[in-house]
């Protein structure tokens, strides 16, 4: 084990599978020769070359496309985006091709393709950076969506996505790059797509959270320990599809009470999902109404203060639990 | 913003409510608590509060009309509102929300803020909760959370018969807990405390699932006869003993404090039902609920027909105590003053018209008790005594029994000790 961030995580996960695997090559803005923006691709272009490790034009369709082509004649493409936000212009071929071609080929092409980049807020980066975009995807069959929240996972999680011979909608975090964690240095080390992990084992109430809302509400959790001598469990499916809703409804049946916190807005959302997902599975073990956390329905204001207000928060989350807590 | 003031529910069993006067007047303010106005419920005059302050905007039932519960009797808000959208709105639908309200202000939690007013007792109500479930059961929709209703169902628990705390008053799983919780704790509390002034609020109450047999037997008896298949039993008791002892203690007492012989019988019912627990018994359907004191009503005629105050614990208490509690109880009964939880939630009644000169009659059992005694007048009869034609004074009870918890043998072997605690006073205390 070493202590490393997500961002070295996920390098050393590039790193590896680039190594095991010669099909494997990473596009990107700026991936190559820049490092890429956030420093995911560090020395990967000097140790790798120029094949395996490819600067592409700003042109997001374009060099999605070009993934795609790539991995139905076998390669196993890894494309960045410099954030999600970026991959609206790209959507026609990750959702009309990539995650139709396997399908509409009559089982003749899979594509094993992983996209990736940073999904959700960043420090101020207003409203057309700063979306979190997983519902979208999620609600295609035909994508796999990942949202690690430590750096562990992140590396673990990428490593099956890279040799998923299906499509993967890898979404990292700006604000969680520099979070540092224990990772396993074994190259072997994968996480499986699919399974949820418990991150703090409770008995009172339930969270789940992803991807940045992890963090927070391992914070929430301990604080209402303190105040309140509520036991709070804290489920990360890190997988949203497919969503692991077994370990999720197992908590429920154990704790009664679930408080969902995402920074997506709330409208048709993954956490509107697990609701319903819960309601149809857990609904006679529930003891108050699911309560959702989101990020408002607002673009994402500039103003610091406001873009807090938008965003989940630590006491946003202690207030819902207090609420399905009856406190 | 102005809003209707609807009629609140101010007794368990009203169904609508007629204005005996109005405190405030029009464009009156008024702060939280304070009385707006006097309301004549099926039982007793209520005093009808604010839970926050506004202004009396409109009075739409004047003094001595009557609302069904839920109708809008007012308009309340703040000075200067416009309120014509109201006004027409209730004239063209009278009983605005009538539907909803009544199952809305029985909630016994905290109610939310929007509530415009509630009872001075609704108020009082939440404390009572633990010891007086009954008393609080709502008549409308249970609004109840899953995982209680799932554990409700697992431990044979009548949801009715549990206050919800959560939002709406929905039962929620802690209040499952403590219902199941709280049967065994207040039962081992309540046998220790001898001392009478602990006694407050409504006997709590175990349950215990209906056997087959009991089923059958309320069912069957309840189609012949009615929903509370009844029978009785007539006993003649010589009180000349309960007389003497009478006398007895009213010779060292002062006039205010002198007990009657209802007083002592009262206290005997009590004594006896102790040792008899399905007569101190309620048929709930899939249980029977077997309670822990002996809470008597006492029926008491008034003007305009007749009500039954409560003394709670009367196994409790003693002849003094009890005869005040019913003294006081009379008197604000007749003034139509009692409060909703002294006349409700009786574990048996005691119904005497000996006063009357009737020398035996029945009463009609109030349910949910199983049983009620009607005594007539203790009078000097010729009776054989030891082959002896001797005068003694003669007492004949009728008790009235639901079939479906008391049987003939049962309610038999209770009027023999009710019999024998009269007959030897001393009994009472063996």
């Amino acid at each position: 084990m070493a202590t490393m961030t997500i961002r070295d995580a996920l390098n050393q996960a590039l790193r590896e599978e680039l190594i095991r695997d010669e099909n494997v090559f990473i596009m990107g803005e700026e991936v190559a020769e820049y490092d890429g923006a956030y420093k995911v691709t560090r020395g990967l272009w000097k140790e790798f070359g120029d094949k395996r490790v490819v600067d592409a034009p700003i042109t997001e369709l374009g060099f999605a496309g070009l993934g795609v082509g790539a991995a139905m004649a076998g390669l196993r493409p890894v494309i960045e985006f410099m954030t999600w936000n970026f991959s609206i212009l790209a959507a026609d071929q990750i959702i009309n091709h990539a995650a139709k071609m396997l399908y509409m080929s009559g089982g003749e092409f899979n594509i094993p393709i992983v996209f990736r980049g940073p999904n959700g807020s960043a420090y101020q980066v207003s409203s057309q950076h700063s979306q979190a975009l997983e519902a979208m995807y999620a609600n295609f069959p035909g994508l796999k969506v990942v949202m690690p929240s430590n750096a562990a996972d992140a590396k673990g999680l990428l490593k099956s996505a890279i040799r998923d011979d299906n499509p993967v909608i890898f979404m990292e975090q700006e604000r969680m790059y520099g979070m540092k964690a224990e990772v396993p240095e074994d190259e072997d080390f994968t996480i499986p797509l699919g399974v949820a992990d418990v991150k703090r084992e409770g008995t009172d109430c339930t969270i789940v959270a992803r991807s940045m809302t992890v963090p927070m509400a391992l914070e929430a959790a301990e604080k209402i320990k303190e105040q309140f001598d509520v036991s709070v469990e804290v489920v990360d499916p890190r997988t949203i599809k497919p969503l692991d809703i077994d370990t999720i409804a197992n908590s429920v049946r154990k704790t009664n009470r679930l408080v969902i916190v995402e920074e997506s807005h709330s409208f048709a959302s993954v956490g509107a999902e697990i609701s319903h997902q819960i309601m149809d599975s857990a609904f006679d073990y529930l003891d108050a109404p699911i309560k959702r956390i989101s990020t408002e329905e607002t673009p994402m204001p500039y103003a610091k203060n406001l873009e807090a207000l938008a965003l989940p928060s630590v006491d946003k989350i202690i207030a819902a639990v207090k609420e399905v807590c009856y406190l | 913003m102005a809003e209707k003031f609807l009629m609140p529910k101010l007794s368990p069993t009203m169904e609508e409510g007629q204005i005996s006067r109005w405190v405030k007047k029009e464009g009156e303010s008024f702060g939280a608590n304070e009385t707006l106005a006097e309301v004549d419920t099926d039982k007793a005059t209520m005093e009808m509060t604010a839970l926050s302050g506004g202004t009396l905007l409109k009075i739409l039932k004047g003094d001595g009309d009557t609302a069904a519960l839920g109708e809008a009797i007012a308009i309340i808000g703040q000075k200067g509102e416009d309120i014509s959208a109201l006004l027409s709105e209730v004239s063209a639908n009278g009983k605005t929300a009538a539907a909803v309200a009544p199952a809305k202000k029985e909630e016994p939690a905290p109610a939310p803020q929007k509530e415009a007013v509630s009872a001075a007792a609704a108020a009082t109500a939440p404390a009572k909760v633990a010891t007086a479930p009954a008393a609080v059961q709502p008549q409308g929709r249970l609004i109840v959370s899953p995982i209680a209703a799932r554990m409700a169902a697992e431990n044979n628990l009548d949801l009715r018969s549990v206050a919800g705390s959560g939002p709406n008053g929905r039962i929620i799983k802690r209040d499952i807990e403590q219902a199941l919780a709280g049967g065994g704790s207040t039962a081992a509390k309540a046998a220790p405390s001898f001392t009478p002034s602990t006694v407050v609020g409504a006997s709590g109450y175990r349950e215990e699932p209906t056997s087959q047999m009991r089923r059958v037997i309320a069912s069957r008896l309840t189609e012949s006869i009615g929903p509370v298949p009844t029978f009785y039993l007539t006993r003649e008791i010589e009180m000349d003993n309960v007389l003497s002892l009478r006398k007895a203690i009213n010779a060292s007492l002062p006039d205010e404090q002198k007990v009657s012989v209802n007083d002592i019988l009262v206290k005997a019912v009590a004594m006896a039902l102790q040792k008899h627990p399905y007569v101190n018994a309620s048929y709930q359907d899939r249980t029977l609920r077997f309670y822990e004191q002996a809470d008597i009503g006492v029926a008491v005629a008034i003007d305009e027909g007749l009500i039954t105050p409560v003394i709670r614990g009367a196994n409790l208490k003693g002849f003094v105590e009890i005869g005040a509690e019913v003294r006081s109880l009379a008197a604000r009964a007749r003034d139509k003053k009692l409060q909703p939880e002294e006349y409700t939630g009786a574990t048996f009644s005691v119904s005497n018209l000996g006063m009357f000169g009737i020398k035996e009659f029945t009463a009609i059992i109030n349910p949910p008790e199983a049983g009620i005694l009607a005594v007539g007048s203790a009078t000097p009869t010729p009776v054989v005594r030891d082959g002896q034609i001797v005068v003694r004074s003669i007492m004949n009870i009728t008790m009235s029994c639901d079939h479906r918890v008391i049987d003939g043998a049962t309610g038999a072997k209770f009027l023999d000790t009710l019999t024998r605690m009269l007959e030897q006073p001393a009994m009472m205390l063996a």
